[in-house]
Formats: structure tokens, C-alpha cells, sequence
């Protein structure tokens, strides 16, 4: 059974988008857990994504206040279907190799670190206290996946190789973070969401000197921005979703 | 390069109440920088430190096991090394 959803307040959507983002993201760096590269790194996503799923619960509870009963952080979390996500098809994009993953995790960092620093003068005092609990974990984050991206872009041949793979690959989905869903822009012009285009050059030039000092070579911008903030997914989605959701699904309401 | 080849590094950590740091113990990584971010995801999780040292472990000087006895079992007879030895006056306070 899915969950009866049909707000359209922008301030939920907006929640969801922040919280789908980080809890999507979560799950699939989990997916490293016992699978790590060396113990060291292993420790490392997993502390990522315990982080970015007790964001996500944050913005979840305040989604779920919004809306009242009978919502709660667990159903918005548990309950709803692909289409009702507002993730960025970036972050569920599979994890593949380690290069693949830093990738991901910089593309996401570059942008998740500068918005936080707005987010924290939202004019919505929740989002910006959120924003200021969440972003001195987000600074290690950014710290950790540009160090990656340098190490291993300008590390040997073969991990040259597969960060340009993967910066190939994942650079489609690299602007639709900075690209506003109309729910975002009428919070926007209220000012309670991010102006992105006043982040846009930060992040733009951030992650330049990251590539450049990876002997990274950044692909041309390609006029696409993804749809997943609308709730149109790739592929991906519907499996992480069977994964993470099974255990309500097959037992409603279970606690443990 | 795999982890094998990387080197040994220790890890010492300074808590929130501690004076100084205390050895936590080893990790594998590339270099400095990356070890003291190996060591913090590793150590540091449960809020153990407020600071961290690492040193690569070929740079430590260790006495030898075998040479215990002479290095250490000298000073067990010489009780009187310790100041509480020493029977004090009544007069001299707050020693």
C-alpha cells in the first residue's frame, strides 16, 4: 500500500527534495558496508551514510509536522513510490567502483557544502538550523571526496583512467542539483530556498579546481538538468527502494 | 597500490578531558594527510578526541623486549626514588 500523497505545498516538497536527496545517497554509500576498498575506506562511507540518513530523518520530521497526521518521518520514508521522490538522479545512480563512487560523492559534495552555507539564512528558521547542524558534517565530506579526487585522478594510469570513466559518466547528472523545480523557485522568491543561481559559480569553480588539480578533463555542459526533483527517475531507483522499504512493505507497521 | 604496500602509521588521540595524547592505536594509508582521515573516521567516532597525532610507525624508537631486565628491573629496588619514601615533618604542608 502506498502512501495517499498529494501535496502540493511547496514547503513539503522542497523537505522532501532535501531529505530524499540524503537519504537516497545514504543507502547506496551503506551498500559499501564490508565491501570498502580497505577497512579505512569502508569505515569512512559508512560514517557518510549514517550522517546523511540522520539528515534526511531532520527534514523528514519537519515535512512530517508540516503535513500532520498521519504522517510521520518513517512513512514519508517508507511508504511512498518512485514517482513521489524528489531526489536528484545523481545521488541514486549505482556505486559501481570506488572511482565511480568518489565521483558521485564529489559531484554531490561541491554542491550539498555551498547550498548548506545559504540554506543556513533560509528565512524558514528550521531549514536553517538543519542546515547549520548538517553542514560541519558536510565540510568533512567535501574534504574527503576532493582528496580522493585528486589522489586518484592524478594517481596512476589505471586510477586516471577510471575517474575520467567516471566524471564521463556522472557529469550528465552533475547540474540538476543547481537547476530550481518550480516548488523550489516559489520558495526562492519567498526567500526560504536556496537561490541556486547565487551558488552556481561557487560550486562551478570549486569543483574546476578540484578537476584540474586531479588532472581531471571537466566534460563540455550539455543542456540536460535530469527530472528526478519532479519525481521522474532513471532506472535505478525502483530497486534501491525495493531494498530499503522491504521490511514495511512486507510487515506494515513494524517496529523494532 | 594496495593497502599492503601502504605503510603503517600509529595513531594517538587526545580526548576532551585528557592532557595529552594517548596511543589509540595503528592504520594503514598512503600519507600523513590521508591517515589522519583514516584516523578520524576510525578512532574518533564515538567522539573519543578532540585532537589527533599520527606518526608513521617506522619513526618510533621502541626499547627491545629482550632487553627488559636490564632496562627496567634496576629500578625496582630503589624504592627510595619515590618521594613518598620519605617521612616529612608535620610542619611542611602541601607537599
Amino acid at each position: 500500500m502506498n502512501l495517499e500523497f498529494e501535496s502540493q505545498d511547496p514547503l513539503v516538497q522542497y523537505c522532501l527534495l532535501l531529505a530524499d536527496n540524503v537519504l537516497i545517497l545514504g543507502q547506496r554509500l551503506g551498500e559499501w558496508c564490508g565491501h570498502g576498498p580497505t577497512l579505512e575506506q569502508d569505515i569512512a562511507l559508512t560514517n557518510f551514510a549514517l550522517d546523511f540518513v540522520g539528515q534526511s530523518r531532520l527534514y523528514y520530521q519537519y515535512a512530517a509536522e508540516v503535513l500532520g497526521n498521519p504522517h510521520s518521518e518513517d512513512s514519508l520514508a517508507f511508504l511512498r513510490d518512485v514517482p513521489a521522490y524528489n531526489n536528484i538522479q545523481l545521488v541514486e545512480q549505482s556505486n559501481r567502483d570506488f572511482a565511480q563512487t568518489i565521483i558521485r560523492q564529489f559531484l554531490f559534495d561541491s554542491w550539498h557544502y555551498y547550498f548548506l552555507e545559504q540554506l543556513q539564512h533560509s528565512g524558514d528558521e528550521r531549514l536553517s538550523a538543519i542546515a547549520a547542524k548538517s553542514i560541519k558534517e558536510v565540510a568533512y565530506h567535501l574534504r574527503f571526496s576532493s582528496e580522493w579526487t585528486i589522489r586518484l585522478g592524478d594517481g596512476t594510469e589505471e586510477s586516471h583512467k577510471k575517474m575520467q570513466a567516471a566524471l564521463n559518466r556522472l557529469w550528465v547528472f552533475s547540474q540538476e542539483s543547481l537547476n530550481p523545480a518550480d516548488y523550489e523557485s516559489e520558495l526562492i522568491s519567498k526567500g526560504i530556498a536556496v537561490d541556486l543561481a547565487q551558488i552556481s559559480a561557487k560550486v562551478a569553480q570549486k569543483r574546476k579546481a578540484i578537476f584540474e588539480e586531479a588532472t581531471l578533463n571537466m566534460p563540455e555542459l550539455i543542456p540536460f538538468f535530469g527530472n528526478g526533483k519532479k519525481g521522474l527517475h532513471t532506472e535505478h531507483l525502483g530497486f534501491i527502494l525495493t531494498e530499503l522499504q522491504y521490511m514495511q512493505r512486507a510487515y506494515p507497521g513494524l517496529q523494532w | 597500490m594496495s593497502a599492503e604496500e601502504w605503510p603503517l602509521f600509529e595513531v594517538f588521540i587526545r580526548s576532551k578531558s585528557g592532557l595529552h595524547h594517548k596511543h589509540a592505536g595503528s592504520l594503514h594509508a598512503a600519507d600523513a594527510t590521508m591517515a589522519l582521515e583514516n584516523a578520524r573516521d576510525v578512532y574518533t567516532r564515538r567522539q573519543e578526541g578532540v585532537s589527533i597525532w599520527v606518526v608513521e610507525s617506522k619513526h618510533i624508537a621502541a626499547s627491545d623486549p629482550a632487553d627488559s631486565d636490564a632496562f627496567f628491573e634496576p629500578a625496582k629496588d630503589k624504592i627510595y626514588r619515590h618521594p613518598t619514601f620519605y617521612d616529612l615533618p608535620d610542619e611542611l604542608k602541601h607537599m
